[in-house]
């Protein structure tokens, strides 16, 4: 297959002249041209990304009603012309409520991603530049971290947090980051082994520059990658939790809180209640694991490449 | 080997001590106070005094976790604050109930995830590697606690039949009480099989492009002996590694489907725990679940050095 290698950090190639900035857009319009004929499914999986984050933002232009409106006489009515995914116990408007919930998603999904991501590099970096003993002390902590279940570790932190937004974006970002570091780590490691890191040394640069300057820019491949696929983790986790009664708070539409509590009773009479926000959590999250996926597959050398199969 | 096996178990000690004291500290967080609880509105300043003393929640926390420690050495893990039964002896009679549920799930995921995975990897970037993919991605996304509510609800709808809600005992009725297992265990068992899947899938294309399997393709060898004899048992040891990651990661669902499908387990038994800041049983069921996963990835590493006997130890 004749591909054209991506290049692994956008601030890479620094020689291009600020002059010459329309041809960067035509450049960038074809690598997603390149990427969707190469990779079609992450490419759909980029297409539900896009749609889940203009629903988010566009949140009360798109829903017909507020999330918390009740509508007179409109208790559990079937899905239909007026009510595209009906109406809850309530007389909420479902599909106003999936499209509110997508904004939910989103800022829990961003705000703990960043977070964790920031802390994996933090962590992640330093300890694979630095070594030694802090290295030690620093990843044994980090197992201690991953041998606790993720559900009953943030189960038990929501409990001691309380439910809410920010709490929720705390949990999942302080636990995600566990993981994220160990990688990091990693591409930090054999990023290391480039000789312009040693020739930077051998000039002078302190250790900041050259975390910052020449170590991070060549993980960032690596960062990109776990946000993507983290993103859709970190929705799953919301939901689970929501569903559980340690998330988001009501009345705010949590696709996950939205198959729970005193709704779940009334699910019996209408399906579309249940039907459609678990719909929304899979479909969102099956779009970010499908284009982490992809992403994976481009930015990562060492998966590319032919099967293993000797030609017939 | 044996030297290796009590290495590891040295190191176990000091990480379940650490996480003896996460465990201890994190219910004591909460907030709510259970003492309040317990009394509701009918408490008077003396009355939360005297129940705090008779539960020993008045002295300093170090104190407190101790004492606790002691116990725990003994085999005491208290009493549950509002039934005042052991916490050990509620702890054995439902850890039973989760084990079946976790080893059950793994069980389905490693039978469904292993075979398709290596089916993947054999037809590379074919229709079917895409649609085995795409299937386990979806696996990885759809939220279990969704799937359990649907197989719950639409057939109840459909046809009338719901899965069994009251917990038969296997002494009542062996069949019955296996069967109620079945359900919850394969929804269970979905992410863990994706996730399987594509490790199985991915360390398998990675042994296949090495020499050695070249070799075994030039001597004429047919596909199912490269593949099967020569190419699997290499690539199924990051798997065995990757089983303990998902006990962890079982038992933290079995918190969400025992709630659902009415098992009387250790995860709702948590979940209700936690909702009545019931100390002494959260920290029991906390503890146990880290010492079931300490061991559990002991075990794993020992395994793990059977199988590669590149593996010093």
């Amino acid at each position: 297959m004749q591909s054209q290698p991506v290049e692994a950090a956008p601030w890479g190639d620094q020689t291009i002249k600020r002059s010459e900035a329309p041809s960067r857009v035509a450049v960038g319009l074809g690598r997603v041209w390149q990427f969707t004929r190469r990779k079609p499914l992450g490419a759909l999986g980029g297409l539900i990304v896009l749609g889940l984050l203009t629903m988010a933002i566009f949140a009360p232009w798109i829903a017909p009603y507020k999330y918390d409106q009740t509508i007179p006489g409109a208790r559990m009515k079937a899905p239909g012309a007026q009510f595209w995914m009906g109406t809850d116990n309530l007389g909420r408007d479902v599909f106003s409520r999936v499209v509110y919930g997508a904004s939910v998603s989103v800022t829990v999904g961003f705000g703990a991603v960043l977070l964790a991501n920031v802390l994996a590099a933090l962590v992640g970096v330093t300890s694979g530049y630095f070594g030694g003993a802090y290295d030690i002390c620093v990843q044994r902590v980090v197992d201690a971290w991953q041998s606790f279940p993720f559900l009953v570790v943030i189960l038990s932190m929501m409990a001691v947090l309380g439910p809410g937004l920010l709490n929720l974006i705390l949990a999942l970002g302080v636990l995600g980051a566990a993981a994220g570091s160990r990688v990091i780590r990693g591409a930090t490691i054999s990023a290391m082994q480039n000789t312009y890191v040693e020739a930077a040394r051998a000039l002078g640069a302190g250790h900041l520059r050259i975390m910052l300057r020449y170590l991070l820019p060549n993980v960032a491949a690596t960062i990109i990658i776990l946000a993507t696929i983290g993103l859709g983790a970190a929705i799953l986790a919301e939901s689970a939790l929501s569903f559980l009664g340690f998330g988001v708070p009501p009345p705010y539409p949590s696709w996950g809180a939205m198959l729970s509590g005193s709704g779940r009773s009334f699910m019996y009479r209408a399906p579309w209640m249940a039907i459609w926000p678990g719909a929304a959590i899979s479909l969102a999250v099956f779009g970010f694991n499908m284009l982490g996926d992809a992403l994976r597959d481009v930015l990562d050398p060492r998966l590319r490449g032919g099967g293993g199969r000797p030609a017939a | 080997m044996k030297r290796y096996v009590l290495r590891r178990l040295l190191v176990a000690i000091p990480s379940l001590l650490i996480a003896s004291l996460i465990v201890f500290s994190l219910p004591r967080l909460l907030p709510g106070d259970v003492v309040q609880l317990m009394l509701e509105e009918k408490a008077y300043g003396k009355d939360l005094e005297d129940l705090r003393a008779k539960l020993g929640l008045n002295r300093p926390m170090y104190i407190q976790y101790v004492e606790w420690l002691g116990q725990v050495l003994r085999g005491d893990l208290g009493e549950s604050l509002w039934t005042r039964r052991p916490v050990l002896e509620e702890l054995t009679a439902r850890l039973p109930v989760s084990l079946e549920l976790g080893v059950l799930a793994l069980a389905f995921a490693v039978v469904i995830a292993v075979p398709i995975g290596v089916l993947a990897a054999i037809r590379q970037d074919t229709v079917a590697d895409y649609a085995m993919r795409s299937m386990a991605i979806l696996g990885l996304s759809v939220p279990g606690f969704w799937i359990a509510t649907l197989c719950v609800l639409l057939p109840a709808i459909w046809w009338g039949w719901s899965p069994p809600i009251q917990f038969t005992a296997f002494s009542v009725d062996p069949w019955a009480h296996i069967a109620q297992f079945l359900l919850p265990a394969f929804i269970l068992g979905i992410a863990s099989a994706a996730a399987i899947m594509r490790l199985t899938r991915g360390t398998l294309l990675e042994v296949l492009r090495q020499d050695y399997v070249r070799t075994a393709w030039a001597k004429g060898m047919r596909e199912r002996v490269v593949v099967l004899k020569h190419s699997l048992k290499n690539a199924l040891i990051p798997v065995v590694t990757v089983l303990g990651i998902q006990v962890a990661q079982i038992l933290g669902g079995t918190v969400i489907f025992e709630s659902i499908f009415g098992l009387p387990g250790m995860g709702r038994f948590l979940f209700d725990a936690i909702n009545q800041r019931d100390y002494p049983v959260i920290q029991g069921v906390n503890l146990l679940i880290v010492s079931v996963v300490v061991v559990m990835n002991l075990l794993v590493d020992a395994f793990y050095a059977f199988l590669d006997p590149r593996i010093r130890y």
